[in-house]
């Protein structure tokens, strides 16, 4: 600040002569020097953005393998190809499955807390903090301690189940179970980031609105909910959705590390299949085309939520 | 019923479920440090307790660190996440003041080329840019890890909101004064926009430390691994024997991350989440 502050004395003291005749001149220099300015930042973002997106959908049409001297230009064949391929299909049916799972449990939950810890005195930023610490805390690292946790012997919840009388499980080892206890570390772990989001928008709710409601006759919590916190949080929350669904399409890590989309396929998701092949497999042109599809989706969403993010919350 | 006793137990309901609800949260975390706590026969016994009866965390730490050079991959993940925000910041800070304040020809479509680029997801960019580096001959590399990241069409968004705030005069009269218009990003702009800078910093450092896609796609050497891969590794390489220093070391993974936010919660929600406004 203490340089705004001379420059402001500055400007005091300069005379104001400065002649009409160079304006024009230095206008044409301050342009000249906004295109140096952003040069670097577009260069990079051709080469690391704008390009390889465009490389990503002209790789999906040719056969190109990392490595490989030449590569040809073969229309739909890798489309064809992962179309006729179960293993697409099982991926991208557990993807939808996990995806329509953490999306409702972790927006409900985070909407629950959000609502419990806004409706009270005590404890608020404690409450904050504990329900933000696993989006704070490295996934992988998470990961590894839940999986202990699932251990089929020596894990806590079989400890627990057992303790209460109940048979024990093989959580990520039995194709039954990988995938909702994939899901239910993914809810543990968006519930908090919601949570905030929500608290937000509760706290931009104008009071005089509740206080209108009790005027109008809305007594008690759930009508004082029902009348305004609920209409008043719709935008909110239709956009706490669209970016809880792109962030569990991305679902990887705990995959990768936990599961490795097994037990035989039950758990292989569309970022995982894009990886393996791609990157362990290096057929770069197929797991293009995986890539693609996976692009379509998260799009799609997107666009939905700026649409929304975009749209005007009413107050009357 | 009276007011105040209904007030009363509405109170005692929202602690008693919320408390609930942190227990279930905090349950990873409390069974991380119970079992980098306890020596391997306690962890593979079928009684569950939750305070060692022999207290080995000492122990497990430093059969952790001697299995896996810890420090190194904690100072690997400081590298690479302060040099990717550093780079972010000395390539969008310009970009975003030129779009914010400056007039030139083709400003409006920049500014729609960073509005689109925010919607790529980042592993929609992975194999070709994964190909690009293969060709440039860096794949394995310190570079590998930041150069794909030095921009943040993001960071470009958030600082143009910001620069647009801040008021013309201030430019004018650093002109006045003779600053250069790339002195003016630095010299004026940077020091009203801190408090963005910051949790775009949070923002950036977080997201990079927590990072397993990319390293684990572009790094093959173990000295080169960051936080996450190498707890990885380490999990991959006692598959399931050890799991004293496995939770010992991934305590030691998450620590500095963590200890921050509790230091500094309202700036680590703030950045964080950012990509909610986006």
């Amino acid at each position: 600040m203490s340089d705004a502050a001379t420059a402001l004395q500055g400007m005091a003291m300069a005379p104001r002569v400065p002649a009409r005749v160079f304006a024009g001149f230095r206008r044409a220099g301050r342009s000249q020097a906004a295109y140096a300015l952003a040069a670097p930042a577009f260069m990079l973002m051709l080469l690391m953005l704008i390009g390889p997106l465009a490389g990503v959908i002209a790789l999906s049409f040719t056969d190109y393998q990392l490595g490989a001297p030449a590569f040809s230009w073969i229309g739909l064949s890798n489309y064809r190809e992962m179309f006729a391929d179960r293993v697409f299909w099982i991926s991208l049916k557990n993807t939808l499955t996990y995806v329509a799972i953490v999306v409702p449990g972790a927006v409900a939950l985070g909407l629950g807390v959000a609502l419990l810890i806004q409706s009270g005195a005590g404890l608020k930023s404690w409450y904050r903090t504990v329900y933000f610490l696993p989006v704070m805390a490295t996934l992988i690292a998470m990961a590894i301690v839940w999986e202990f946790m699932l251990h089929p012997q020596f894990g806590l919840v079989n400890g627990l189940l057992r303790a209460a009388g109940l048979q024990g499980h093989s959580w990520l080892q039995d194709r039954g179970t990988a995938l909702y206890s994939l899901c239910v570390i993914g809810i543990w772990q968006a519930t908090g980031f919601n949570m905030v989001l929500f608290l937000a928008g509760l706290v931009s709710i104008p009071k005089h609105l509740y206080d209108a409601a009790e005027i109008d006759g809305a007594e008690g919590a759930w009508s004082r909910f029902r009348l305004v916190t609920w209409p008043m949080l719709g935008p909110v929350t239709l956009f706490v959705v669209a970016i809880s669904a792109i962030r569990s399409f991305q679902v990887f890590d705990t995959v990768q590390v936990l599961t490795k989309g097994g037990p035989s396929k039950s758990s292989e998701v569309l970022i995982y299949t894009m990886y393996t092949e791609g990157f362990e497999f290096f057929r770069s042109g197929y797991g293009a085309a995986v890539t693609v599809v996976f692009l379509a989706f998260v799009l799609l969403l997107t666009v939905l939520k700026s649409a929304l993010g975009n749209r005007e919350v009413h107050y009357a | 019923m009276t007011p105040q006793a209904r007030m009363l137990l509405w109170s005692a309901i929202r602690h008693i479920v919320l408390l609930a609800g942190a227990l279930v949260m905090l349950t990873p975390f409390i069974w991380m440090v119970s079992t980098a706590s306890k020596p391997q026969t306690e962890i593979f016994s079928s009684d569950l307790h939750l305070i060692p009866y022999h207290f080995a965390l000492w122990d497990n730490l430093r059969i952790a660190f001697a299995k896996a050079d810890l420090w190194r991959y904690l100072l690997n993940g400081l590298i690479v996440t302060t040099s990717i925000f550093g780079l972010q910041v000395l390539v969008a800070l310009p970009a975003a003041y030129a779009l914010a304040k400056l007039r030139f020809l083709g400003r409006d479509v920049l500014f729609a080329l960073v509005v689109f680029c925010i919607l790529i997801p980042p592993q929609a960019t992975a194999i070709p840019v994964f190909l690009l580096l293969h060709k440039l001959g860096v794949l394995d590399s310190y570079a590998a890890l930041v150069l794909p990241f030095t921009i943040s069409v993001f960071g470009i968004f958030l600082m143009r909101q910001f620069f647009k705030t801040v008021p013309d005069d201030l430019i004018d009269a650093a002109r006045m004064d003779g600053i250069s218009e790339f002195g003016i990003v630095w010299r004026v702009m940077l020091p009203t926009a801190i408090p963005a800078v910051t949790a775009f910093g949070i923002f950036s450092v977080v997201a990079h430390w927590n990072d397993y896609f990319w390293p684990l796609i572009v790094l093959n050497s173990e000295h080169l691994q960051t936080p996450p891969l190498a707890v990885a590794h380490f999990r991959n390489n006692e598959a399931g024997t050890n799991y004293g220093p496995l939770m010992a070391a991934a305590m030691v993974i998450i620590a500095p991350l963590v200890i921050a936010f509790l230091f500094a919660q309202r700036r680590f929600i703030e950045g964080i989440t950012l990509t909610g406004i986006k």
